[in-house]
């Protein structure tokens, strides 16, 4: 009985769960379209209550979800459920499109973190954007925001998803352009907007070849066996042999791929720092970025079936996990330093989804490691929370000291305590240091690499661990530690910028506690696991005492808050340095292409064309018109005189061929 | 005094007007040539009337009614006159084009 009535009260709760998503929309529509002249106060408020509900249905949502389908196994087998669901668009009697809500381990995850930073960013902000004159446009931005991404995580099928990808696209474009009078702002907003639309186009391209087989857009469908041993098939492509499956599967993580930044489109990511501090915040923890992570893990049981997608994936993960590392070490502007870390991050979590594929040996049959699954998803989780912290402080210095630059920075502790333990806090997560979250999700990720016997690939996340413990401690005492390095004034803390951030300490700090939650039910489990592995009791070690060193490094070279010490590392470096300071060329690289190939070799003849060609018969048919025209107009040229004549000149001549 | 010399006398008339029509630039001169050719066509009326028709009281009561037609058209064709006068000082018709499409 009372089971039956724990139930029925989740069917309620469930079948309203829109409204996690229906709350943020409002908040767009109320402040965007009828507040705009509003007072501050209003909109603040709005913005927040609206926020702060949809939070609270997420946490009741997320606990409901707990209770009914995590606590009831025999009921929920794939711990999975569709609780809404509308038909909305009929392609044909087999293919329908539905909007629906999917709740599943890694859905419900995602709108537990996407409304909690929502909300604590709209908090942050309401004292980071005080004193901005576009206050009242900001507030519906970033709710349209949070409402995309949300749609995004709950969508219950990819063409679903993929409408909510865009919206995700354009309202980050809106946002990173926020202050559109700074040109710098509108490229980043545009070069946001262009790399991550070109990595859309494959991703379309990827819907469409994969529904085409399936017949259905559902994930349950998609991810299911039958889909995998359909597509499982070679075409020749000009003379070369194409297995389907692996190139609808990366023609769809190529979505992804531009979404999360990973090389070589990770160019937008830095650029995007050009946005207000809480919007860098927000798009780098829980919305946007970690979308290409989720929709890799969304369509995981497909893209495991082939090898090569999973081998590409974790390639480029851990690639790009070490190259932005390199970058943050040698960059200055702490918000840059931040963005590069995310790359870095989002790098671990590819490659631990790529390295759910054991390797291929007589011992194991190349099976799937769900580790590696849980371990991202973990991260996704972590660094949510940690990352959000480190750019709202970071956001709270630059409000304080009214640049970018960390060396202008230095001996902010004394004057910003609360923004100084906490960011210690992050750092310390994010360096992977016990019992800090971080050091649990990238433990559960080099275990998930070791395990399943990928050991370059663990090098490397290793290798970036240290690195990474090294670039952001290398920030915090640059930033906090020594003495100031230039002229402050009235440095103080905003206390609405302060609590977000030591709110935020708490699921920095105990998300460890998480880890056996995680690695047990957020799983994928309609696949089988693949055998047992061996758990190395060295490895929390051997990844502490790569965390240790890049700290003890970072002490020695930044400790007292000076940097002569690193000046002569530098010049040693010299051209390297140069080379690793400026991105490696990447950005040149591509405005090379771009101006210099595209623009020359291949647009020019095409304007050419349009100019002459196109152009030219539009032209020669509107001449043509034009001169018919002309004759006809002599005729009607209004004088009454002009018509009588020609009516009594013609009245005299059917007189006269009358007779 | 035949029915052809009041024809001709009617057409000539008629000739007139509409060379007036054509010709005159003021709008007060179009006027009077536009009653010339109603007069001519007047004349056309009362001579069928008196040489053809069987009851020539038919063709009489024409001209009258052409007449007070033509006297409140004048009546109305003036009024418009004088305040289009009064407006731009001038009457000449090729320079009163701001109805021209």
């Amino acid at each position: 009985m009372c089971i039956a009535w724990r139930n029925l009260m989740a069917d309620f709760i469930f079948t309203h769960s829109y409204l996690i998503q229906a709350f943020p929309l409002l908040s767009f529509v109320i402040i965007g379209l009828g507040m705009t002249k509003a007072g501050k106060d209003t909109v603040k408020t709005i913005a927040l209550i609206l926020s702060a509900l949809s939070m609270i249905y997420a946490l009741l949502t997320a606990l409901t979800y707990l209770f009914t389908v995590i606590g009831q196994p025999q009921l929920y087998p794939d711990r999975s459920l569709i609780c809404f669901n509308l038909a909305w668009l009929n392609f044909s009697q087999n293919l329908t499109a539905d909007m629906g809500i999917y709740l599943d381990p890694i859905s419900v995850m995602m709108i537990v973190v996407i409304t909690v930073i929502s909300f604590l960013v709209n908090v942050y902000s309401v004292g980071y954007m005080k004193d901005d004159p576009g206050f009242n446009r900001f507030f519906p931005l970033m709710a349209l925001f949070s409402f995309s991404m949300l749609g995004l995580v709950i969508s219950s099928n990819i063409l679903q998803m993929f409408v909510f990808w865009e919206l995700v696209g354009v309202s980050s474009y809106a946002l990173i352009g926020f202050w559109y009078e700074k040109p710098s702002a509108v490229a980043a907003s545009k070069k946001a907007f262009v790399v991550t639309r070109f990595a859309d186009a494959f991703f379309l391209i990827g819907i469409l070849i994969v529904s085409f087989y399936s017949n259905s857009f559902d994930f349950q469908t998609l991810n299911s066996p039958e889909t995998a041993a359909m597509l499982n098939k070679n075409y020749l492509f000009v003379s070369l042999p194409v297995n389907l499956l692996t190139l609808a599967t990366l023609l769809i993580f190529a979505g992804g791929w531009g979404k999360s930044a990973m090389f070589p489109l990770h160019i937008w990511l830095p650029d995007a720092m050009e946005g207000p501090t809480p919007v860098s915040s927000i798009i780098h923890s829980a919305t946007m970025v970690v979308a290409g992570v989720y929709l890799t893990a969304r369509m995981f049981p497909l893209f495991a079936a082939s090898e090569t997608t999973l081998a590409v994936i974790q390639f480029v993960g851990a690639f790009t996990a070490v190259f932005a590392a390199v970058i943050a070490i040698t960059q200055m502007d702490i918000k840059r330093i931040l963005a590069f870390s995310t790359l870095s991050q989002l790098g671990y979590m590819l490659f631990s989804l790529g390295v759910a594929k054991v390797v291929t040996t007589g011992h194991h049959d190349g099976g799937i490691n769900q580790l590696g699954y849980s371990a991202a998803m973990y991260h996704v989780f972590t660094h949510a929370f940690f990352k959000c912290m480190l750019f709202l402080g970071a956001g709270s210095v630059i409000h304080a000291v009214h640049s970018n630059d960390i060396m202008k920075m230095g001996g902010l502790k004394t004057l910003m305590p609360k923004t100084y333990w906490s960011l210690l806090a992050a750092c310390l997560a994010i360096g992977g240091v016990f019992p800090f979250s971080g050091f649990w999700s990238k433990d559960a990720i080099l275990l998930a690499a070791l395990q399943s016997g990928h050991n370059f690939t663990f090098l490397v996340g290793l290798i970036t661990g240290g690195l990474t413990a090294f670039y952001m401690f290398r920030f915090f005492f640059l930033t906090f530690h020594g003495q100031p390095r230039s002229e402050f004034h009235d440095v103080r803390e905003d206390p609405w910028m302060t609590i977000p951030i030591v709110i935020l300490t708490v699921p920095t700090v105990t998300a460890g506690l998480l880890e056996h939650f995680f690695v047990s039910q957020v799983t994928v489990a309609t696949l089988a696991e693949g055998g047992h592995f061996a758990h190395p009791g060295w490895l929390p070690f051997v990844a502490s005492a790569a965390a240790f060193s890049g700290i003890a490094l970072a002490w020695i070279l930044y400790g007292r808050g000076k940097i002569e010490r690193a000046a002569v590392l530098q010049r040693a470096a010299g051209s390297l340095y140069t080379v690793v300071y400026n991105k490696f060329y990447i950005d040149e690289g591509y405005l090379f292409i771009t101006h210099k190939i595209i623009f020359r070799w291949i647009a020019t003849p095409i304007k050419w064309v349009d100019r002459t060609v196109v152009d030219g018969t539009i032209n020669l048919c509107g001449w043509l018109l034009q001169l018919g025209g002309r004759g006809v107009r002599f005729a009607q040229n209004g004088q009454l005189h002009f018509y009588l004549g020609v009516t009594v000149i013609g009245f005299v001549m059917l007189l006269f061929l009358g007779k | 005094m035949s029915l052809s010399h009041f024809i001709t006398l009617s057409l000539i008339l008629c000739a007139i007007g509409v060379y007036g029509i054509l010709t005159r630039r003021n709008l007060i001169g179009i006027l009077l040539s536009v009653e010339v050719i109603l007069n001519g066509a007047n004349i056309n009326f009362a001579a069928f009337a008196h040489f053809k028709a069987a009851d020539p009281t038919a063709g009489a009561i024409f001209p009258i009614f052409v007449m007070a037609v033509s006297a409140c058209e004048m009546a109305v064709a003036l009024a418009i006159i004088i305040s289009m006068y009064r407006q731009k000082k001038r009457l000449d018709v090729y320079r009163l084009e701001e109805l021209n499409g």
